[in-house]
């Protein structure tokens, strides 16, 4: 049923849907609202045999996850950013061990400088891990996605996290469809573990694994994500058919046929760039979207084919990594490596730490792709005067002083005199 | 699609009314988006809330940029920050205040927006009577409602009832109602 | 389900396997040829290791109060690594090990599984050494325990990172050489003013059990651990286990020295319900500290030379604090 309702909210309610048996976590921005709704439901009865655990910190949140799934019970944690490097080792103990477990991760800038709005570094940060994850581009789809979630790690035995972008979807308000317990209960079986902490049938799990087997234990992994390539877009077309809209699939394509110019991004951003490309399409641009939902395991073969005829790519990427460029990006040069006559690509690094990314930049980027391409990554927005100002004043002065102090004491100067200058 | 920009202080129910006013749409069948500019929790401090109304589904992400109607909860913004930034030239501007808008000094933009665009509505004092606190959101959206005209007050009142169950609801719904007369009131001359 | 191991008895009468003229009711479960043998032959720890004997018998202790429905989750350590040398196990239970800090959290987890899919009898075990417990494992200890989560966690305490080269731990008794409080310097070994002893701080949580107990005393451990198992909520039990490796003893010398650490007063046993201390172990025979110490390798540096350090008297002041903080000695009469 349509309800106006937060994004965090939605998602509370539909992952209270898959009746998760044991949920913790602990709380950070921006993804309290989503474990405080589930608990909710869990006081009110509304979700029944569910354990809800408070935990003191995100390492044992996922610690717990860890502890419950094993002993096969359906998990559920969330969290962002600072928690999920707090959990890190966690994170990689769970994909090494094969637990399905379904974490929400309320993307969020990582720190230092801490920094408590959207972006992609958390995702990004592990990427490696052997996780699944998948970016929601709308909150109905954030909301749609745990179900596949759920679903995807339980028949793979893979952990699986839904990548939400922090405040942009997880604190807007707006019109989803929360689905019945029937239709979510005809999608997602009751859990069946492929391991399973028991009495009357004993093992041991966690064993140490040595030169002569970790290769091939790690194959495995990567097979599984191979495999899981192919289950995420099965899942799709079964989720389309039970409750009669897409959600997940690796990618989706918008105004693609044909176009020039092709863009690649995940999450919240491709709403807007629809609009962009609308916009700039009644100008007579060649230019389309692919929407990448499943960043690991990475489509590449779907994104070659999906890229191949553009002669122009430009990659969006919500994160960066500082001695390399856009994540993003280098993951789709892989992909465009292999065309025999391969577009040109084209790295923008956008809304780091919950910069707005406005349709008017976004426009000057796209059309500039063509016109004047660029080398390495572009920051879209960076504010070059104080960027600059900043590195020749640090260049002056050994003890220049922390760099995000220095850069905030330019940028509030600058708003103050942008502020008299209005008034006069 | 209609942009509206709501600016207030933490612990005035900027955010609220701006939910409110996404679930009026939501109610006659629209599509409308809202969310907060956002922050650490901190009473006190400026707040921007938007809300998107459409009749299909919105897909744009970024702050409201050029908005068509602003709400302005808290008269002392307008020194703090630029309140009106993008306001549209035919844009509509709802203040809280029980004084004139020369004595707080609009003047200036009352000019430049077209006549009967501009409305000071004593919201506060609304709720004070009605609600008994200080909590302007809910009378202005019935003024908004008014003023406006891209919801109706019918929808503004089941919003507030939904957000706000029981006698709170229903003082909140009088001072609605009380802010749609006299903007109603005052248009109508 | 696997079969467990029959086993045979070589040792008749003696206390470690229960006198055979004692009413079989007061035999230890190592006794019986029923227990589980949880921890079956076939690991591979040091000879004389004291880890292996405590959770040997702690573990069939655990396994008979619960009818044998028992979970045990382990933090990475000695325990983990030799009961488990790739590519076997010498687990016969359902055992899990995850990571070195979190056996508290993931046993919590565990017993959430088992009371949302109704398996409320099966019980959980946490166990770890004194570093995954003390040290790096503290977050989610006092987190389980501020939760009163229904698991029994038992340190195994050899006051060290054995397993990594024998490196120093907050479990680490002051002056006691480790590679990372070498016998060097102008304070040789670790210094004094630092260590946390646990038990006291599981007391502070008020939880439902806690308790020490120590390879010395098998007799002891066991019926500790049967009592814990009795309890639901969180409990925990410190285990001294001397390392002869780690300790620079003789590996025949493992029960030895667990006696005088408790008959000098060094390691207190005692037990204490919801906050308070509710029975204490006697000494029996008081024993300067320094007859313990010359046992050890790793405290050689206080007695170079024929001379006797005078931290050693600092050692002895620890070890009468806690003879007069938990009256291990009867009053004079």
């Amino acid at each position: 049923m349509f309800e106006q309702i937060e994004g965090s909210k939605a998602m509370a309610r539909t992952i209270a849907l898959c009746r998760p048996q044991v949920v913790c976590a602990y709380p950070i921005t921006p993804q309290t609202h989503i474990v405080e709704g589930v608990g909710e439901l869990v006081r009110l009865g509304a979700l029944d045999n569910c354990e809800f655990i408070n935990v003191e910190s995100e390492f044992a949140a996922l610690s717990v996850a860890i502890g419950a799934s094993a002993a096969g019970a359906r998990a559920y944690t969330a969290t962002a950013s600072q928690g999920l490097l707090f959990m890190a080792e966690a994170v990689y103990n769970a994909a090494g061990l094969g637990l399905p477990i379904v974490m929400t991760l309320g993307n969020r800038a990582i720190g230092a400088p801490i920094n408590i709005w959207n972006d992609h570094s958390d995702a990004m940060a592990l990427r490696e891990s052997g996780w699944i994850q998948l970016f929601a581009e709308s909150n109905q789809e954030a909301a749609d996605l745990h179900i596949v979630a759920f679903r995807l790690a339980e028949e793979l035995s893979v952990p699986t996290m839904v990548c939400v972008d922090g405040f942009i979807l997880t604190h807007a308000v707006e019109r989803i469809d929360i689905p019945d317990q029937a239709s979510v209960d005809a999608f997602l079986p009751p859990y069946e573990p492929m391991q399973s902490l028991d009495p009357a049938d004993p093992i041991s799990i966690g064993a140490m694994v040595g030169p002569d087997a970790f290769t091939e234990v790690r194959y495995l992994q990567y097979f599984k994500q191979h495999t899981a390539l192919g289950l995420i877009e099965t899942l799709a077309s079964e989720f389309e058919g039970r409750f009669g809209r897409r959600a997940g699939g690796l990618l989706r394509t918008y105004e693609a046929d044909g176009a020039e110019t092709l863009v690649v991004a995940m999450g919240s951003i491709n709403g807007t760039i629809k609009d962009v490309i609308d916009e700039m399409r009644a100008d007579g641009l060649s230019v389309g979207l692919i929407t990448l939902v499943a960043f690991r395991p990475f489509p590449i073969h779907a994104l070659r084919q999906a890229l191949s005829r553009a002669r122009n790519v430009i990659v969006i990427d919500k994160a960066v990594d500082v001695g390399m460029g856009g994540p993003l990006a280098s993951n789709v040069a892989i992909a465009l490596r292999e065309l025999p006559d391969p577009p040109a690509m084209h790295s923008a690094i956008v809304g780091l730490g919950g910069r707005p990314v406005p349709k008017a930049s976004l426009h000057r980027l796209f059309r500039q792709a063509a016109i004047q391409p660029w080398e390495g990554p572009h920051f879209l927005d960076l504010n070059e005067g104080v960027a600059a100002r900043e590195i020749h004043r640090r260049g002056k002065t050994r003890r220049a002083g922390p760099a995000a102090e220095g850069i905030l004491k330019q940028v509030e100067e600058e708003r103050v005199k942008k502020l008299e200058e209005t008034a006069r | 699609m209609f942009e509206a920009r709501i600016h207030g202080r933490g612990g005035q129910g900027v955010v609220t009314a701006a939910e409110m006013l996404s679930v009026a749409a939501f109610l006659e069948g629209k599509y409308a988006q809202a969310f907060p500019s956002f922050g650490s929790e901190r009473t006190g401090a400026p707040v921007v809330a938007f809300c998107r109304i459409a009749n299909k589904e919105i897909r744009l992400r970024e702050p409201i940029q050029t908005p068509d109607a602003l709400i302005v909860q808290d008269p002392t913004l307008f020194r703090a920050l630029d309140v009106t930034e993008g306001l549209k030239a035919n844009g509509y501007l709802i203040v809280n205040t029980a004084r004139t808008l020369s004595e707080i000094h609009l003047d200036a933009i009352v000019a430049r927006l077209p006549a009967g665009h501009v409305r000071a509505v004593p919201a506060t004092e609304l709720a004070m009577k009605f609600v008994g606190r200080p909590a302007p959101n809910t009378a202005l959206l019935g003024a908004f409602a008014a003023e406006v005209g891209v919801v109706s007050l019918d929808s503004v009142l089941e919003a507030i009832r939904r957000a706000f169950p029981g006698k709170v609801g229903e003082a909140n719904v009088e001072a609605a109602k009380a802010a749609h007369a006299l903007v109603a009131a005052r248009a109508a001359a | 389900m696997n079969e467990v191991q029959k086993l045979k008895f070589y040792q008749k009468g003696t206390l470690t396997v229960g006198n055979r003229l004692i009413d079989e009711r007061e035999r230890n479960v190592q006794a019986s040829r029923d227990r589980s043998n949880s921890l079956t032959s076939g690991h591979r720890a040091c000879q004389g290791c004291g880890e292996a004997l405590g959770a040997r018998y702690a573990i069939d202790a655990a396994m008979r109060a619960t009818s044998r429905n028992l979970i045990a989750v382990n933090a990475t350590g000695c325990l983990e690594v030799f009961t488990t040398p790739y590519p076997e196990t010498s687990w016969q239970i359902p055992w899990m090990h995850s990571l070195f800090g979190n056996a508290a959290a993931v046993a919590t987890g565990v017993a959430a599984a088992m009371r949302v899919t109704g398996r409320s009898e099966t019980r959980v075990v946490a166990q770890g050494g004194d570093g995954g417990t003390t040290d790096i494992g503290f977050g989610c200890l006092s987190g389980m325990f501020e939760r009163n989560d229904d698991v029994l966690y038992i340190c195994y305490d050899n006051e060290g990172y054995m397993n990594t080269g024998v490196q120093r731990s907050s479990a680490t008794p002051p002056t006691a050489r480790t590679a990372t409080t070498p016998a060097l310097g102008r304070e040789p070994g670790n210094v004094f003013g630092t260590g946390k002893f646990t038990p006291k701080i599981a007391v502070a949580h008020d939880i439902p059990y806690v308790a020490t107990a120590s390879v010395a005393d098998l007799h002891d451990l066991e019926a500790k651990v049967l009592k814990a198992m009795g309890f639901r909520g969180a409990r925990y039990i410190q285990i001294n286990v001397p390392c002869p490796l780690g300790w620079g003893a003789a590996s025949e010398h493992t029960i030895k020295l667990a006696r005088l650490a408790i008959e000098t007063g060094l390691f207190p046993i005692f037990e204490a319900e919801n906050g308070y201390v509710t029975s204490v172990r006697k000494i029996r025979r008081p024993t300067p500290v320094a007859e313990y110490l010359k046992l050890q390798r790793r405290f050689a540096h206080l007695f170079r030379d024929g001379k006797e350090d005078p931290r050693v008297g600092r050692l002895q002041a620890v070890a009468d604090r806690h003879i007069k903080d938990y009256g291990l000695l009867e009053a004079a009469a």
